[in-house]
């Protein structure tokens, strides 16, 4: 994936950094499975890997225009971005190792999660459960965003004919 | 600390890195989204991968297994990258829009436009 | 591509298994991973495949824009309604277990209405932005 994300940054021709993106959104939907976390993966190959996919094409071949070359050297950017990777590194000298039992994020209130769900809502998938039961005001939130994400898009995108004459 | 403990931080911390590089270094505005898009995709990492348990399992309650991996990140993340591709949609109909009106999707050209817009009419 | 003979019949025998995989994973969310999200974008995928090999002008009559509309909001509607059908039988805003006189049976039935609602929605929205990027390339007939 390290490699993916150098080549897309490197790359100045679009559709190769697009087709690239989506190359990168399946190896990191395989991370996920690896990690146990099934419905992400699931969610991220078809939505990643798929719909952002076709949404940056589309609005490729409405731009149709090709990166310019870059009039200096990126070094300033470089030296933030390290500098932030370095502040982050010793942030999380101190959160738990890879696969603690004993970390916080399994103590508080998953237990309950893991040992009520099928009891209490009749349906084996907690993520199911928690995400449409005990977390279902952040889901509804979740789809109002979609539906507002698409009427923003009708709002940008819909008087087409007259706008394009009008074109410097 | 162990080196091997935190490597799944320092996957996070590299990838998170080159999307924030990609996004402030590059000028075309598609490609900056892409790179926001990258930046995303390692918050998701950094999120799910303290939830694994090695020796777990995907987090479906069922009587061959004992031992699962946190479920409650996987809920949060799915919602986020839900709401990621619907940014990303209005984002790129803003790019579409921008195309339209400059003429071009390099960040430059466009602050150049705009400067040279506002020498011509002061108001 | 409506004349290439082998992408066509190709499409034609892998759409109904495309959207019969989208109600398998949307209806067995809850016993497997799926649920409203991914069975939402993989509807819409299967007909921007359509769109792809058929053309823009075939997907519109097959799932016209209208449509496409009513289903971007009727989704959030349906979960919404969810809510106000547990506010008036007797609960709190979205509470499952008022909905039938076993309560376990009345969350099933909720996470079921919550996630049909989601999936409308989320194919609906994912549909529309593609008709509308399509749309934009094509010049005044």
């Amino acid at each position: 994936m390290a490699v993916t994300v150098i080549v897309l940054a490197r790359s100045r021709n679009l559709f190769a950094v697009v087709v690239l993106g989506s190359l990168y959104s399946f190896l990191m939907a395989t991370v996920l499975v690896a990690l146990d976390a099934v419905d992400v993966a699931m969610t991220e190959a078809s939505v990643g890997a798929g719909i952002s996919t076709v949404l940056l094409l589309g609005a490729l071949y409405l731009c149709k225009s090709e990166e310019a070359k870059p009039l200096h050297r990126p070094w300033l950017p470089l030296v933030v971005a390290s500098a932030c990777g370095l502040v982050l590194v010793y942030g999380t000298i101190g959160l738990p190792a890879f696969s603690d039992p004993a970390a916080p994020i399994h103590a508080h209130v998953v237990p309950r999660y893991l040992n009520d769900a099928l009891r209490e809502t009749g349906v084996p998938n907690v993520v199911t459960a928690v995400l449409a039961s005990y977390r279902g005001y952040d889901t509804l939130g979740e789809t109002t965003v979609v539906f507002t994400a698409g009427a923003g898009v009708i709002a940008l995108l819909r008087r087409r004919r007259d706008r394009k004459e009008q074109k410097k | 600390m162990n080196v091997a403990g935190h490597f799944s931080y320092a996957v996070t911390i590299f990838l998170m890195v080159a999307g924030l590089f990609i996004v402030i270094a590059r000028g075309n505005l598609i490609k900056k989204l892409v790179g926001l898009g990258i930046f995303q995709t390692s918050v998701y990492m950094l999120y799910i991968a303290p939830g694994k348990l090695i020796g777990g399992t995907a987090p479906i309650v069922s009587e061959a297994f004992r031992v699962y991996s946190n479920p409650l990140p996987h809920v949060l993340i799915l919602t986020a990258i839900v709401v990621g591709v619907a940014t990303l949609a209005l984002g790129l109909a803003l790019v579409v829009r921008i195309r339209e009106t400059y003429g071009g999707i390099e960040e430059d050209e466009i602050l150049a436009a705009d400067r040279q817009e506002d020498e011509a009419s002061p108001s | 591509m409506k004349h290439d003979l082998v992408l066509r019949v190709v499409a034609k025998v892998f759409l109904p298994f495309i959207l019969l995989f989208a109600l398998y994973v949307q209806f067995h969310g809850d016993f497997g991973p799926g649920g409203g999200f991914q069975a939402g974008v993989i509807i819409a995928a299967a007909i921007i495949f359509y769109a792809l090999i058929y053309g823009l002008e075939n997907a519109r009559r097959v799932v016209p824009e209208w449509l496409v509309e009513r289903m971007m909001a009727a989704g959030v509607l349906v979960y919404a309604g969810v809510g106000v059908a547990g506010l008036l039988l007797g609960g709190n805003y979205l509470d499952y277990f008022v909905l039938d006189l076993d309560p376990v049976h009345g969350q099933h039935r909720g996470i079921f209405w919550v996630e049909v609602g989601v999936a409308i929605t989320v194919s609906g929205v994912m549909l529309k932005i593609f008709y509308m990027f399509a749309d934009r390339g094509t010049p005044e007939q």
